[in-house]
Order: C-alpha cells, then sequence, then structure tokens
C-alpha cells in the first residue's frame, strides 16, 4: 500500500434493492494529481462520487460495503457537510450560483465574513453585519489563484457561462481545508476556447497539491491533463492507466467492451432492402440538455435502426424533434412527402408513432385509466373509438364498449399486469406502465415506431421482455422501429444498424457486429478522425 | 377495527374534508333532534341552497379538468349572469320566459368574459388560481362603477333617488323570483320542496358528464392531467384550457341566475367579490382536489356544505344566542377547506 | 494572467437622451399613478393644504404597515397577504388594554407589549402553513387571510362572555356575548402622534409617528446588510441553490414571515392610535390589501419592493384615495364613483402586478426552456 494516496477508495460496493451498481471499485488518487474517471452512463460513476459525498439518497438505501481511507485515515463519509468538512468539493455540472448576486457574494455564500454590531451583540450572530472588505479581498485571492481579473463585484447574470465555472470553482478552493475537488463533466457546456482555460485552471490548482478527480467524457481532455485514469464499466474498475500508457483507442475499448447477446440470430444485410421508410435531412432540434445539430439520415424500410450514444449527446433529441415535441428545423420525408415539422399530429397522422422516454412526464396520463390511455391519441387523431350522439354525427363521444374490449385485448396482448382496464396507471410498476406506452402507440397501427430508452428504470425479466417484443413487432408485423437507448449493448442485441450521435451529430453508422474498439471510438467523438489519418 | 385505522381509511378514501364536514354536519342534524327543532323545514331549506347554488359549484369542473385550478375568477361569469338579469328587466320580461331569455343572454356575455380570461390564463400558466382571484376582484371593482354609469332605465332597478345607476340590490318579486324553484314543487311536511330548481341542477350535472365522455371532454382531460402527454398526442393544450374557461364562465353565469331566482333578488356591486370561493369549497369538501374533480364531487360537496350551513344556524342559535354565525361557519369552513386542498398540492419547488 | 474570456459589455445607457428615458421605463408605474394624482387633486378642486394635511396623517399612520411587507418580499415569499393577521395581532393588544382600561401613551406601549408574543405566534403558524405551499405562497397567504377572519369573529363574537368574561357593557354586546362592532379607542387617541407635534404652515407634523418609521426604515435597511439579511436575499434569488449551500431555508422563511407579522401588529396599532376608534370585525379586514396596492404603486413588485417604494407609493395611493371621491363628484355628480374608483384601483393594482409576474414568470421558464 501506498501511504502517499489522499483518497482511497477500497472495493467500494453499492446495492440498489439486490440490483449491485457498483461491484467493488478500488480508486486512488494522489495529492497534487489530476485523475480521470471515465465511463459509459450507468457505469457507476455518479453512484460512486455520491459515496464519496455522503449523499443522503445513496446512505438511505444501505447496501454499501468496502472502505474509503482519507489522508491516511479510514472514514466514514454519512452527509454532505461531514464531505466538506474532510475538504472535499465538488463542482457541480449545472451551476450552483445566485444570478443577483455578485461574485464575491456567490463565492462567499452562506460562508460569509461577518462582524459584530451593536444589535447583534444582544440578538445572536445571525444579525452580525457583513465584513465586505474581508469577503472580497478573499474572494479576488480566490480568482487570482484561478488566474481570472475580473471586478468580483459583477453580478452573476450577464456573464459568460466561461466565467460561472471559474466562479464555481473559484468557491470550492476559496474553502481554506480544501484538499479534494471533484469536476463532474466540466466541459460539456463550454465552447473549445473555455474548455482549455478550464483545464489549465485545473492543471494550476493540481500544482498547488489539491487532487482533482475529473469525470469526463471527452477523452482528448482526459489525454491532454490527467495523470492517471480509471476506467468503469457496469460498475465494475477495468482499467488503470497512467498518462504515459494511455491512448484512445485503449480507453475507448475499456469503455464499451462487453459481451454481446444478440437476441435475433442474424442481423438483416443493411443491403435487404433499400427502400427508405424515412428521410431525415439537416434536422436541428432545440431540446435542452440534448440539442441535435443538423443530422441527416435515412431510416430502411422494415429495418430495426438504433440511436446510441451517451447522455446529453443529442440522441434523444432526434424522436422528440420528428414528432414535433420540441422546436425543430430542416426536413423529414416520409416516402415521397414531406412532413410538417413541430406538429405532433402531423407525425401522428403519418403513422408516426413515439414511445417517449419520459415514460411519467410525457408518455402516461398517470391518473387515467389504463384503457384510456390506450386509447387516448387513436381516439383525437385517429378518430377511432367514437361513436356518434344519438344519431347526430356532429357530437362525438368516446364509445366505452370499444374501448374496453381493445384494452382487454391490449392488456392480454402485451401481458399488462394489472388489477384491470380501469386501474390508474400511476399504481402500475415501470414495466408495465412502458407496456401501456407501447401498447398506446401500437393502437395508432403505425408504419415507423420510435422507442426512446425502452428499458429505463425497468427491472431485468421485464427488460427483455420489453426488447422481444420490439424485435416482435418488427419481424412479424413488418413495422419499422427506431430504437434510442443509452444502452448499447441493448442496442447491439436487437438492431440492424446502429447510428451512434455525438455532440448532436450523427459520429457514424456501424453494424451491430461492429468491434468494440469502432463503439468505443464513435462513442467519444474520435471515429471520424480516426477513419480520415486511416 | 380500532377507531384511527377506521379515521385513516375513511380520510384515505373521501378525503379528509368531506369526513370532517360530514361528522359535523351528523353532529348538527342530531343536535337539531334533541332540540326538536323541525329538521323537515330544516331538510326542505337545504335542497333549496343545494338547488341554488349547485350550478355555480358545477362551474368548478370543467376549470379544475382542464387543468386550470380552482377558478377563483369565477365572478367573471357571476358579473355576466347579472349583467343578462338586469337586461331581461329592462325588457321588461316576466315570469319563466324572463328567467330563461336571461340565460340564454348570459350565455354570448359569458363566453366573450370566458374567452377573455382563459387567454390571460393561457399566459400565466402555474399562477392561475393567484392571478384569478385578483382578475375577478378587479373586475368586479370596475363592474362597480359600471353598475352606476350603465344606462338602464327601467325604474324598479335604479335609485328611486337621484335616478343614476342600479340599486345594490333588485328584487326579483314579480319578475323571475322562485320560477324554478315554484315549478312541480313538491309539498313536505308543510315546506316546499324546489322540483324544478333541483331538476334544472341535474340537467346540468348530465349535460356535464355527457361533455365529459365526448371526444372534446376527454381530450380536455388529457390536457389537464398531463400536458405534456397532450402535446404529444397531438392536443392543442391552450386550446383545450380555453374552453374548459369558457364552459366554466358561462356555468357560472347561469349558476348566478339561478341563484339569483331562488334567492329572490339580484344583489350587485360587492356581492359577487367572495362568491368563488364558497363554490370552490363546496367542490372540494366533495372530494375534489385542485387537480381532480367529476359530478359526484359536486353534488355530494353542494349537499354536504349548504345542508352544513342551513343545518348549524338554528342548532347553534338554540344553543346559545348570537347573531351572524352562519357567516362565520360559512368562512371558517371554506376558507380551511381551500388551505387544505392549498396545502394538499404540494410545493413548487 | 487573465483567462481572457470575452468579458460582458454593459449595455450602453449612459447616451444623452436615453438616461431620460430609462429613468422613465424603470419608474413607468409610480409616475402613471403620479400623473392620475395630479390630474384627480387639480379636478377634485380641493385646497391643497387640505390634501397635504390629510396625506400627513394617512403617511404617519399608514406606512408602518406598508414598510412590513419588505422583508418577506426580499426573501422571496412574494406579497405577503397575510398581513391581516398581524394586524388581528396587534388588535388582540387593543382589545386587552381596553379591558383593562389603560390609556395614553402607557396604553399604547401596553398594547404594543401584549400584541407582540400573539404576533410572533401567528407568524409563525403562517410561516409554517407557507413552507407547507412553496412557490404558492400568495394565493396561500390570501386564503390565511380570509380564515384568520373567519378565526377572528368566531373568537371575538362568540368567545367574549363565554369563554372570557368581560363585565364592561361599554364594549361587549347587549346579549353579553361578543364585542360591540365598534370600540372608542378615544383614551389612546394621539398617543403616540401627538406625544411631540408641532405644525408647519398649517399642517401638522406627529413626529413621533414619523420617527417611529424612521426607525423601521433603518431597521430594514440594517437587516439587510447582516447574515441574516444575506440570506433572506439568497432565498430571494433560488431557493433551491440556498439550499444547497446549506442555507436552513425554512427555519428563514419562518423568521421572514415572523418579523413582517410582528411589525404588521404594531403598525396596526399605530394606525387605530390615530383613527380612535376600532371597527372590531372589519378594521383589519382591508388593512393587506391596501398595503399592498400601496407598496405596489410605489413600483415595488412580487419580487423586489424597496422603502422608496413603500413611501412612493404610500404617498401616491393616499392622495388617490383622499380625492377620488371629490374628484368623482365634481366630474361624475356622484361621489360614489371616486369610492368605487379607488377600489377598483387597489384591486386592479394588485391584479395587473400579479399578473405581469406571472406572466413574466412563465416566459422565463418557457425561454430558459428552449435555451441551451
Amino acid at each position: 500500500m501506498d501511504a502517499g494516496f489522499l483518497l482511497e477508495l477500497r472495493n467500494i460496493e453499492k446495492e440498489y434493492f439486490g440490483n449491485r451498481v457498483l461491484k467493488g471499485v478500488t480508486l486512488n488518487v494522489k495529492p497534487g494529481e489530476i485523475h480521470a474517471l471515465v465511463g459509459e452512463n450507468g457505469a457507476g460513476k455518479s453512484t460512486l462520487m455520491n459515496i464519496l459525498f455522503g449523499m443522503p439518497v445513496i446512505y438511505a438505501t444501505g447496501g454499501i460495503k468496502g472502505q474509503v481511507v482519507f489522508d491516511g485515515k479510514p472514514v466514514e463519509i454519512k452527509s454532505p457537510k461531514a464531505a466538506l468538512d474532510l475538504g472535499i468539493g465538488m463542482v457541480h455540472q449545472e451551476f450552483m450560483l445566485l444570478p443577483g448576486f455578485t461574485i464575491t457574494e456567490n463565492i462567499k455564500l452562506n460562508r460569509e465574513i461577518t462582524k459584530h454590531n451593536p444589535i447583534s451583540r444582544i440578538m445572536g450572530d445571525s444579525l452580525k453585519s457583513l465584513d465586505v472588505p474581508a469577503m472580497r479581498k478573499d474572494a479576488q485571492k480566490a480568482l487570482q489563484t484561478l488566474g481570472m481579473n475580473v471586478d468580483d463585484w459583477l453580478p452573476i447574470a450577464g456573464l459568460p457561462v466561461g466565467y460561472m465555472q471559474f466562479v464555481e470553482i473559484a468557491r470550492e478552493i476559496d474553502k481554506e481545508n480544501i484538499k479534494l475537488l471533484v469536476f463532474d463533466e466540466p466541459t460539456a457546456v463550454l465552447a473549445e476556447s473555455e474548455a482549455d482555460k478550464l483545464l489549465d485552471a485545473m492543471k494550476k490548482l493540481a500544482a498547488r497539491g489539491i487532487a482533482i478527480l475529473f469525470i469526463t467524457h471527452r477523452l482528448d481532455e482526459v489525454l491532454a491533463v490527467a495523470n492517471s485514469i480509471t476506467v468503469l464499466r457496469d460498475g465494475e474498475k477495468v482499467g488503470f492507466m497512467t498518462q504515459e500508457e494511455a491512448t484512445i483507442e485503449k480507453i475507448a475499448e475499456m469503455m464499451v467492451g462487453r459481451k454481446i447477446e444478440r437476441i435475433t440470430t442474424t442481423a438483416k444485410e443493411a443491403a435487404d432492402n433499400e427502400e427508405i421508410a424515412l428521410s431525415i435531412r439537416n434536422l436541428t432540434v432545440t431540446m435542452p440538455g440534448e440539442m441535435v445539430k443538423n443530422i441527416s439520415l435515412d431510416i430502411k424500410k422494415g429495418e430495426v435502426l438504433g440511436l446510441g450514444g451517451l447522455a446529453g449527446q443529442g440522441k434523444i433529441g432526434i424522436a422528440n424533434g420528428i414528432m414535433g415535441l420540441y422546436p425543430s428545423t430542416g426536413e423529414v420525408y416520409k416516402g415521397k412527402e414531406k412532413l410538417a415539422l413541430n406538429s405532433p399530429r402531423t407525425a401522428i397522422e403519418n403513422k408516426l408513432a413515439f414511445v417517449s422516454e419520459d415514460r411519467r412526464g410525457v408518455g402516461l396520463l398517470l391518473d387515467t385509466s389504463i384503457e384510456y390511455n390506450i386509447a387516448m391519441t387513436a381516439m383525437q387523431i385517429r378518430g377511432k373509438f367514437l361513436k356518434s350522439f344519438l344519431g347526430i354525427q356532429a357530437i362525438q363521444m368516446a364509445d366505452d364498449k370499444r374501448i374496453r374490449a381493445h384494452a382487454l385485448q391490449m392488456i392480454k396482448d402485451l401481458d399488462i399486469r394489472c388489477t384491470g382496464p380501469t386501474q390508474i396507471t400511476r399504481r402500475l410498476s415501470g414495466g408495465n406502465q412502458q407496456k401501456v406506452c407501447v401498447a398506446r402507440a401500437l393502437t395508432m397501427e403505425p408504419e415507423i415506431l420510435f422507442v426512446s430508452e425502452p428499458t429505463r428504470g425497468i427491472d431485468i425479466g421485464a427488460k427483455k421482455l420489453v426488447l422481444d417484443l420490439i424485435v416482435k413487432l418488427n419481424r412479424e408485423l413488418g413495422m419499422t422501429v427506431v430504437v434510442t437507448s443509452s444502452e448499447l449493448g441493448e442496442l447491439r442485441s436487437i438492431c440492424d444498424r446502429i447510428a451512434i450521435v455525438y455532440e448532436g451529430r450523427i459520429e457514424t453508422v456501424l453494424s451491430p457486429l461492429a468491434s468494440d474498439l469502432d463503439y468505443g471510438l464513435a462513442m467519444a467523438g474520435k471515429y471520424s478522425t480516426r477513419e480520415e489519418a486511416v | 377495527m380500532n377507531p384511527m385505522a377506521l379515521w385513516k381509511k375513511l380520510t384515505d378514501k373521501y378525503g379528509f374534508p368531506k369526513v370532517c364536514i360530514s361528522l359535523m354536519l351528523a353532529i348538527f342534524f342530531i343536535g337539531a333532534f334533541m332540540q326538536k327543532q323541525d329538521v323537515a323545514a330544516m331538510l326542505a331549506d337545504s335542497t333549496v341552497r343545494i338547488a341554488m347554488n349547485g350550478i355555480l359549484v358545477l362551474a368548478m369542473v370543467p376549470s379544475i379538468v382542464s387543468g386550470t385550478g380552482l377558478n377563483f375568477g369565477l365572478s367573471l361569469g357571476i358579473i355576466t349572469g347579472l349583467l343578462a338579469g338586469c337586461i331581461a328587466i329592462e325588457l321588461d320580461m316576466r315570469g319563466m320566459s324572463a328567467f330563461l331569455w336571461a340565460v340564454v343572454m348570459s350565455i354570448p356575455l359569458s363566453a366573450i368574459m370566458g374567452y377573455a380570461y382563459g387567454w390571460i390564463l393561457n399566459k400565466v400558466k402555474g399562477d392561475e388560481m393567484t392571478v384569478g382571484t385578483y382578475l375577478g376582484f378587479s373586475v368586479v371593482s370596475l363592474m362597480s362603477i359600471g353598475w352606476l354609469l350603465l344606462p338602464f332605465k327601467s325604474p324598479e332597478m335604479i335609485w328611486a333617488i337621484g335616478g343614476a345607476g342600479l340599486r345594490t340590490t333588485i328584487a326579483l318579486s314579480g319578475r323571475y323570483a322562485k320560477v324554478l324553484d315554484d315549478l312541480f314543487a313538491i309539498p313536505f311536511f308543510g315546506s316546499k320542496l324546489p322540483t324544478g330548481a333541483v331538476l334544472f341542477f341535474a340537467l346540468f350535472c348530465l349535460l356535464m358528464w355527457l361533455f365529459l365522455k365526448s371526444k372534446t371532454g376527454v381530450a380536455m382531460a388529457a390536457a389537464g392531467d398531463n400536458p405534456k402527454f397532450a402535446a404529444a398526442s397531438g392536443i392543442n393544450v391552450n386550446r383545450q384550457r380555453m374552453i374548459g374557461t369558457v364552459i366554466s364562465t358561462v356555468l357560472g353565469g347561469i349558476g348566478m341566475l339561478v341563484y339569483a331566482q331562488s334567492f329572490g333578488f339580484l344583489q350587485l356591486y360587492q356581492a359577487p367579490l367572495m362568491m368563488p370561493f364558497a363554490a370552490t369549497a363546496a367542490v372540494l369538501i366533495g372530494g375534489a382536489s385542485a387537480r381532480k374533480a367529476t359530478i359526484a364531487h359536486v353534488v355530494s360537496g353542494t349537499i354536504l356544505f349548504q345542508a352544513l350551513l342551513t343545518v348549524s344556524l338554528p342548532v347553534i342559535n338554540a344553543a346559545m344566542n348570537v347573531g351572524n354565525l352562519s357567516e362565520i361557519i360559512r368562512i371558517i369552513v371554506s376558507n380551511g377547506v381551500i388551505l387544505y386542498a392549498l396545502t394538499k398540492v404540494g410545493g413548487g419547488h | 494572467m487573465n483567462t481572457q474570456l470575452a468579458t460582458p459589455t454593459k449595455p450602453a445607457a449612459g447616451k444623452s437622451g436615453n438616461w431620460l428615458l430609462h429613468i422613465l421605463r424603470a419608474n413607468m408605474v409610480p409616475l402613471m399613478f403620479l400623473a392620475l394624482c395630479i390630474g384627480a387633486t387639480i379636478a377634485s378642486e380641493l385646497p391643497l393644504s387640505f390634501v397635504i394635511n390629510e396625506l400627513v396623517v394617512r403617511l404617519s399612520r399608514n406606512l408602518f404597515l406598508v414598510i412590513s411587507l419588505i422583508i418577506p418580499v426580499i426573501a422571496g415569499m412574494g406579497l405577503n397577504f397575510a398581513l391581516v393577521i398581524g394586524a388581528m395581532a396587534g388588535q388582540v393588544g387593543l382589545i386587552a388594554v381596553k379591558i383593562w382600561d389603560i390609556g395614553g401613551f402607557n396604553g399604547f406601549l401596553m398594547a404594543i407589549l401584549f400584541s407582540t408574543p400573539f404576533a410572533i405566534l401567528c407568524g409563525w403558524l403562517t410561516g409554517l402553513c407557507l413552507n407547507k405551499t412553496k412557490g404558492r405562497e400568495m394565493i396561500t397567504s390570501m386564503i390565511l387571510g380570509f380564515f384568520a377572519n373567519g378565526a377572528w369573529q368566531a373568537v371575538f363574537l362568540l368567545g367574549i362572555g363565554t369563554v372570557l368574561v368581560v363585565n364592561n357593557p361599554e364594549i361587549v354586546l347587549k346579549g353579553g356575548i361578543g364585542l360591540k362592532n365598534a370600540l372608542d379607542y378615544k383614551f389612546l387617541q394621539y398617543s403616540l402622534d401627538k406625544m411631540v407635534y408641532f405644525e408647519v404652515g398649517g399642517i401638522g407634523i406627529p413626529v413621533m409617528s414619523f420617527i417611529a418609521v424612521a426607525v423601521l426604515c433603518w431597521f430594514t435597511r440594517f437587516i439587510v446588510t447582516t447574515k441574516l439579511g444575506q440570506e433572506f436575499r439568497s432565498l430571494g434569488q433560488d431557493l433551491h441553490i440556498a439550499q444547497v449551500a446549506g442555507i436552513p431555508t425554512d427555519k428563514i422563511r419562518l423568521i421572514a414571515i415572523t418579523i413582517s407579522t410582528v411589525l404588521a401588529a404594531w403598525g396596526q396599532i399605530i394606525f387605530i392610535q390615530n383613527i380612535g376608534t376600532l371597527n372590531t370585525y372589519n378594521s383589519h379586514e382591508q388593512v393587506g390589501m391596501f398595503s399592498i396596492a400601496a407598496l405596489l404603486i410605489g413600483g415595488a413588485t412580487v419580487v423586489k419592493a424597496t422603502i422608496t417604494d413603500a413611501i412612493v407609493g404610500t404617498a401616491l395611493f393616499h392622495t388617490l384615495f383622499i380625492v377620488s371621491p371629490q374628484a368623482g363628484n365634481v366630474l361624475f355628480g356622484d361621489a360614489q364613483i371616486g369610492e368605487f374608483f379607488r377600489v377598483f384601483i387597489a384591486y386592479g393594482v394588485i391584479g395587473m402586478s400579479l399578473l405581469l409576474h406571472a406572466w413574466h414568470k412563465y416566459m422565463e421558464a418557457k425561454r430558459k426552456l428552449l435555451q441551451e
């Protein structure tokens, strides 16, 4: 054991309701070192960080094993405050800054320097006056450490994003005992030049002896600054390397590598069918956190197309844009016909259907019965399940009998476990809720079905059922299916082709049987540059 | 089953306000029997007040179902109802035809008002209740000036001396007072049951029930339950909210006219100010929430609330001699119930 | 070393002529009401000295209440419609000194002392309720005010003579139960106002009342510069971020609303010592609404309120109050129109302010959703 480590995480395990999300992770960080932690979404990075910060949610659910050693002493971090007291700081991905406060006030938020006044001597400490000059002095010092020349009395609102990031960091290093700083995807919101400045600042901090844990998916940034790199996959540490040993290919392959179990025996040859079901040209979608930037893609008739990529890269935005849920520009052709964008109605009328990734937010009427959930969209757009009122054609009433019959059929076909068609969907399990969403989409008899994150938040048994169902729809009913998923393994097991999205663009389209290295590079946005080099 | 478990089961099933009010009502009825009060007259009286207030309470349903929440701006509809009621007198109409014409005239007026109100509500999503309350207050006080300035001429309505402006209370006797209440009235232990008014209320409940089963009604409910879902299903959420608000306002107008014919007076100026709160409280007592309301909630809530107000007054007055008690109970119960509902909506953050 | 990031360029507001436009736009609400006030004053044909005299009296008795609204606004809880509850607590103190029959300045002080614990309790309870309804504090405090009004009536109509026996025919209703509708406070009237009092050019100045207001202004200013004030301000900016920074948000909100309630109680006592009668069941009713309207007319909003807003707004609102019945009489031949008009102004300005705030919030949320 090397006594020179600041932080040692030894064999950390964590279970969520019998589901092991961390399987014995070991991580060692030296003082003054930049240590990169890389891995796909769901690899366990955030769970690990939550354990390090003593987040109540993590500790409340229990099932944590292993040991945390900080500064040579075994510690138990039971609360965020304990982490703070040890000298562990976090630079949040979303800024925790008050827009109307000045830079100084934000840096010193709830750590204000105060001094007594006559009233506070009687009434207590909370009426102490703020010592603004002292606060400003501290703030300026912290800003200067980062190499930032800016008036510390400017309000945050109106500052460029890059500055805000620096203020966040300044707040952390202003804490006197800071020893370890965690950067969670700090460059995700920054422009390239700003990101470079941030990396410089990180190096500078490390040079002052502060250890840095750097969580990112930008592999070239990792190579540029990290002294050592730990790769996580599926809750396990799959690799560790020093700066000298690391290459992009090596990291990428480690991140992705896994056994693939294909549900379908063969991938249909891409050349099988050249008829295009949907042709997307220059599509740009403004979906916060999942921006799509000017992509073009053809969806072939009868295929299962996968859309993969890391979270936040824009894969989710594609289906949402085509279905009209988020503002988009560009052109989408179905056959020869051009579809109007930004109109869910047009999309549905043209036999497109969508199972949203946000099941509870967009996919379901949580306080409405299963049968109405299933029938709703078809009723409103397709005019199904309607009857006239007392023979008056103008008054259209819901036809409860047909709705009930259809719902019962769907419950049987998709094996939705419920007390009956009138149960409200809030009370269903995740898997059964997902089946209701699928049932609603199928009720519209779509030609092209978009399914986003079909297995998110569903237990393992139900996952397989949902994936089997998608394959069945494709193979038996000939439906064209576009599956968007953060789980690459899932895509590789059911899709005919997989498009990987990186920073809002299609990085490449791969066969499900392509190598792990190819996938790793594509996910990291390095596939096309390497192809050019070769 | 132990009492605590029973209590919990009941409040879970029917909601805390409904159980509490039912209990209070039961106590008052027992008290009435013990004091040997004329319970039959109380029942008949309650029925009159239930039929009188029912449609105003029903007006809460479309607004809650379409997702704009409790309609504290119902006074907008009430005002158009009053206006139509005045116009009917100005046109020198009498009896049932005066009432029906007033209803017919109130509908376009309310629809216009509701459209403007709905337009505003669509601009302030999330704050409908706060804005609605003060919008209602503002329009009521603006209309107070209106009542003074509107060129009504009928001597029954304008101040006897001075001439300008409408009276605060306009008597409807000889016009359309009690036209619904007296229609097919049934004698009941020396009192009368207002069959016509009850049927009128039932008719509107039936229409509302049918509407909620129609294609539009279903779409409106979807927009209220989950606007994002509705939008993704190609439903125009703003339009559904607009429909809900317009229907609510129209029902407010009709409800006001039913109220007035039973009460026997049109009350102008500041009188409509707090009326929406009583209607809101009734539907909440029935078990509705700021997000969910059904016809059953309306009917049971109106019955419980109005019966409570009717029965409590003589019972308490017999116990101790103080005035104005019914008013105090109305204020405490209605605002208490609304407060309870607000805490149940949950924090915004 | 400089990070060399692009510095934000400030909007060029310094150009000549632009600053005037800027001032006009920033103070549109008070300026509009100023114009309205001037117009109505001229139309009313009232002598200016009368208007000013009335205005001074009204400022001295209303300002305290209006300023007590400021702290909850700073703490992000919006306009405290539950100000009524504070006023009620103040009236509890007043009723107590009436029962004990303590007159003069002693009575005034006693009322203040006796009302304070009630105000703290009421404020605390209000705060608990508002903590359960975060994000819809205003509608809740509104309903809470109505509810408290019912509770007040129940206590003083039913409680007096039954629970609390008072043998004073001057204040108890004939039946022996319940307080009379109007209580006479001549024995307390002007105990603060006329302690130090002089006239300047025919205009009476109640010096002590204005000193009380000045002390309150200083206190409000002072508290903003303290640690507690900084916490209020952080809550007002963003509750979530304040919480993440470790500020006990619920407790701070309780403190803010309690301070406001206590100040309102004192404000109501000052108000009644000037008026000289207490309308037991409706003196407090309009307190919240009129104070809020005054604050808003001064240019405050749901999220921003300053002492200047309070003073300017109170002056404008009450000028309108003084002159509008007479103006209505002169212009329309009916004083009632003027009276209804000022009620409409009160409701209308609040309604408009709430509407603009909600609209702004909605648009902001929409914009945030679409920007990356």
